[in-house]
């Protein structure tokens, strides 16, 4: 289980989070929306100790994260950036296997290799492109790509960084089905930040708004169409008119 | 008054902070030098890119500043009748000085601005992020590989371009000033000692760790965008050459100064 308690962040004057108060129950996936620039990336950043809250605790089954051990924590997480962030100079499959080959447990080349090409399998990538580098890969490619490598060591928690931006609807689709069936297969807690509504159904048990650095609503996604705050529904529904300010 | 020392002040403290900022980045790079895990297909491969690639810009840039070294000794040495002096002041010239200053200025050009533009690009694709959620540390992935190839590649390339500087105005010299091969020659050899070469070497050591420091450093810390990797980049190279030419000054007093 993540908790999240008074979590503040600022930069210089720009105060990004404001008193964070959040938990992610094990095994379940979380998804949080809100509109850019509302912190959304820098509250999952500061869970992984990217980036360093001025204030409050984040605790992992009851652990603060600052007071653990980096690697063994870092251990337990997969991650799926918003662009891939895959390494350009390393083959695909060198990509997946990147963790595998590395650290006190590394396995052989060849091992690593036979584990990366079955993770590129599970998300819809045949052998073949293994030894492809991400630059011949198109942007959906790339997501599953990421997506392999997140899964790849088999972590207990998964956190998606807009994984369904920069796609066509069916790809999004496509990626959305795969994150949902690989967070029920492995029974992982997942994190995901998305403006996709589309995205919100497919992974979502429960869901999170984040508005000017607060949680604004948080509750099992059954219940986010009937909920009455209006920040939520003005976000859900795309209107342009309501407490949240648009800028034309 | 208040603003004009305002005016000196504010500089004066972003140039102490910014120096701060590089010597603390200086001993993490130094302190992760020493400790495992040690990425050695990195290392492999920034021993190449630093040192292999450097080679030839190395090399044509002491060809030509050994010969032009050769024309203007005999040139200002006629003058008071030393033109003979010219195979000395060559070899010493460029073992001293000439080799190591522009060797390093070369490579800072070269490989500063190419470590701070790829990991800038890195740093904003989120790849250098990547790595930390990977369980790899970037000082240790990036910094360190590079640093220790630039620091033992440098010394290298210093010792190959006093070699190319050398027969760069040697060549000059039987060629265009009328000089005996075999005199020339003897002559290089015989006034040469071992601290002119060596005192060079010890500077290309310094010089190649100060340009791969100050590229991982202005690409870590890498602002947004093109932009940013662009100021990044541009940051390295002036960083780079500004710190070679004041740490040469430094090691040349300590080196030759009694």
């Amino acid at each position: 289980m993540i908790t999240l308690t008074n979590v503040h962040k600022a930069f210089g004057p720009n105060r990004v989070l404001q008193g964070v108060n959040l938990t992610i129950p094990r095994g379940e996936s979380m998804v949080i929306i809100g509109g850019s620039g509302t912190g959304k990336s820098v509250l999952l950043k500061s869970i992984l100790g990217l980036v360093t809250p001025d204030r409050g605790t984040i605790t992992l089954d009851d652990t603060d994260v600052t007071k653990t051990d980096r690697d063994t924590f870092l251990a337990r997480f997969g991650m799926l950036f918003q662009g891939g962030a895959l390494f350009d100079s390393m083959h695909v499959w060198e990509n997946v296997a990147f963790r595998l080959m590395r650290g006190p447990k590394a396995l052989p080349k060849a091992q690593a290799r036979e584990i990366a090409i079955e993770k590129l399998r599970r998300v819809g990538l045949t052998p073949d492109k293994a030894d492809l580098f991400p630059a011949e890969l198109s942007g959906g490619m790339q997501k599953r790509v990421g997506l392999a490598r997140a899964i790849a060591a088999e972590p207990e928690i998964i956190f998606f960084d807009e994984p369904t931006t920069g796609l066509d609807p069916i790809m999004s689709g496509v990626i959305n089905t795969l994150i949902r069936e690989i967070v029920v297969e492995m029974g992982v807690t997942a994190m995901t930040i998305t403006h996709d509504m589309s995205s919100v159904r497919a992974i979502a048990d429960r869901v999170a708004m984040l508005h000017d650095g607060l949680v604004r609503w948080t509750g099992p996604v059954s219940e986010m169409d009937a909920a009455s705050d209006p920040y939520l529904q003005q976000f859900i529904h795309g209107r342009a008119d309501g407490p949240i300010a648009s800028v034309r | 008054m208040t603003r004009l020392l305002a005016a000196i002040g504010h500089p004066v403290v972003a140039f102490l902070a910014a120096l701060g900022r590089v010597t603390l980045f200086a001993l993490q790079t130094l302190r992760h030098l020493v400790t495992p895990p040690f990425y050695l297909r990195e290392f492999g491969h920034a021993l190449l890119q630093i040192g292999w690639f450097s080679l030839p810009v190395v090399g044509l840039t002491a060809l030509f500043t050994g010969g032009a070294l050769a024309l203007q000794i005999y040139s200002g040495g006629s003058r008071f009748n030393a033109e003979a002096v010219v195979p000395q002041i060559v070899a010493i010239g460029m073992a001293r000085e000439l080799g190591p200053v522009l060797g390093g200025l070369m490579v800072a050009a070269r490989v500063a601005s190419s470590i701070a533009a790829e990991i800038g690009t890195m740093k904003v694709t989120e790849q250098v992020d990547a790595l930390v959620t990977l369980s790899t540390n970037p000082m240790k992935y990036l910094t360190v590989p590079r640093v220790l190839a630039a620091t033992l590649a440098v010394p290298v390339l210093v010792a190959v371009g006093d070699s190319i500087g050398i027969a760069g105005g040697w060549l000059v010299a039987i060629t265009r000033l009328d000089f005996n091969s075999a005199t020339y020659l003897k002559n290089t050899t015989d006034f040469l000692e071992f601290w002119d070469v060596g005192s060079g070497l010890v500077k290309g050591a310094v010089f190649g760790f100060i340009v791969a420091l100050m590229g991982c450093y202005y690409g870590l810390n890498s602002g947004r965008g093109a932009q940013g990797v662009g100021a990044a980049t541009k940051s390295a190279v002036v960083a780079a050459s500004v710190a070679i030419l004041a740490a040469n000054y430094v090691l040349t007093g300590l080196f030759f100064t009694s």
